[in-house]
């Protein structure tokens, strides 16, 4: 075979705490990451993704225990992302246990950011994140284009998210992120259209997310979106579905994924 | 058990951490190191390394005695060894990653890029694939056929087939592991292979290779 297609949940961490409600297995805290982690970890999640929504900085020593603790109980690689603003951020979140980082808004505000990040770690530990909103466009114009957001989805920046796909993959991301923030939240599917363009426009890895409500929504990530990984929250967390059964759908659809 | 001491050696490598939580967590006594004297009395030698090999290179040959050490306790002493990712790929003639660096030769051969003909490959080599045994290798006692988790963008190419204990597909095939008496490596990352990379630590912990 060849490498699996990696089904990636994620959990919004905010002071330590999982914001979203989660319950999809008999938890004695459901708040606690590291539970969620290690639940996830015997279930045979390919990796797992925490991103830190607080939105202050002053919770980094909370962040980076929780990272620890999880480190020390999950034998699974592990994003982080959400407020790493500098190279010292991403060590710290590294040395605690991390092994990637996802930037985000930092890396908009400063592309070079990511270089600076990968010629210290190595491009395997730099994620990059694209979150993209479509643009509207007069009636007639037939080529689709996104938008650049932060600040959840808040923030217009003017900048074309397919361009700045490729610069951060020139600048030596090791794998990008990309999130349609119109469809976060919605359960109606990845951006297909945005997703396959970015991933046919770089030559790493890209993992679909936002707007998974169903297991077809992760066979299309892959077999339409053409991503080699795929991330979802609330239909794992809320036990909609198993991550098995995640592997089980993107077998059937004939794609590799772990767990024969 | 008698507890032998296993030497994880520190040279500033980033998943230091993470190898340490995994060898404890299959209960190994670890001391983490950058002391030469240490590694001369260790009775087991893991190396890890993620980054690039350039730069693990040079943190490496920066402690100083510390490759003599290695070379001695492994090659004399008959220490057993696990190099991890960037780790196992040190063990090549050099590495072309950033210029030509040399390594510690003791597998011979070279790491470099991988070039995947078909443009639909992505690279890094990222996620979970197969650890697939060669013939020769069938009898490991410490690589056993399953899936692990890959992360990489070079590759190890070994002069010699008999050093090649287990190979992955993507693209191409590359090199998973390499074995040579009581030295072994691999491309993969135990610490973050769940139960199947556990195991494989737990079987170095008890490896006698003759």
């Amino acid at each position: 075979m060849t490498v699996r297609i990696r089904v990636i949940p994620c959990l919004d961490v905010a002071d330590g705490r999982v914001v979203k409600g989660v319950n999809f297995v008999d938890l004695k805290d459901a708040g606690d990451p590291v539970e969620q982690a290690r639940a996830y970890d015997a279930a045979g999640a390919d990796e797992l993704c925490f991103l830190d929504i607080s939105a202050s900085h002053e919770g980094r020593g909370t962040l980076l225990d929780m990272v620890r603790r999880t480190a020390q109980v999950c034998f699974m690689p592990l994003t982080v992302g959400g407020g790493v603003r500098s190279v010292e951020d991403a060590r710290e979140l590294l040395l605690a246990g991390a092994d990637k980082v996802a930037i985000n808004s930092a890396a908009v505000a400063r592309p070079e950011l990511v270089r600076e990040i990968a010629e210290k770690f190595g491009s395997q530990c730099v994620v990059a994140s694209v979150d993209a909103r479509r643009v509207i466009l007069p009636v007639g114009e037939a080529v689709p284009q996104w938008e650049i957001f932060t600040h959840g989805g808040r923030k217009p920046t003017g900048i074309n998210a397919v361009d700045y796909a490729k610069q951060v993959a020139a600048l030596g991301a090791g794998e990008l992120l990309v999130t349609s923030m119109d469809g976060d939240g919605t359960q109606a599917g990845y951006d297909l259209e945005l997703t396959r363009t970015i991933a046919d426009a770089v030559s790493v890895p890209v993992i679909a997310s936002g707007g998974v409500g169903t297991l077809d929504h992760l066979v299309d990530g892959v077999s339409k979106g053409h991503a080699s990984a795929v991330l979802a929250a609330s239909i794992f967390h809320f036990g909609t579905h198993t991550i098995s059964e995640a592997h089980e759908a993107l077998r059937a659809a004939g794609l590799p994924a772990r767990g024969v | 058990m008698p507890t032998e001491k296993v030497a994880l050696i520190d040279y500033g490598a980033g998943n230091l951490h993470s190898v340490h939580n995994a060898l404890k967590a299959v209960g190994a006594s670890v001391e983490v190191t950058a002391d030469p004297n240490v590694v001369r009395a260790a009775d087991r030698i893991v190396l890890p390394g993620v980054g690039s090999f350039k730069a693990c290179a040079e943190g490496l040959k920066s402690i100083s005695g510390m490759v003599e050490a290695m070379t001695e306790r492994v090659h004399v002493g008959g220490a057993p060894f696990l190099g991890i990712c960037v780790g196992m790929q040190l063990l090549a003639t050099q590495g072309l990653e950033h210029g030509i660096t040399p390594g510690l030769g003791w597998i011979p051969g070279e790491v470099h890029l991988i070039e995947p003909s078909d443009p639909a490959i992505k690279i890094p080599h990222m996620g979970w694939n197969d650890v697939a045994l060669m013939p020769h290798a069938r009898d490991h006692f410490v690589v056993e056929e399953g899936e692990a988790y890959f992360l990489h963008s070079y590759h190890f190419s070994v002069d010699d087939p008999h050093h090649v204990a287990a190979m992955t597909d993507h693209g191409e095939g590359l090199v998973a592991a390499v074995a040579k008496d009581n030295i072994l490596g691999v491309q993969y990352h135990p610490e973050k292979s769940q139960a199947y990379g556990l195991e494989t630590l737990a079987r170095f912990l008890t490896w006698n290779p003759s």
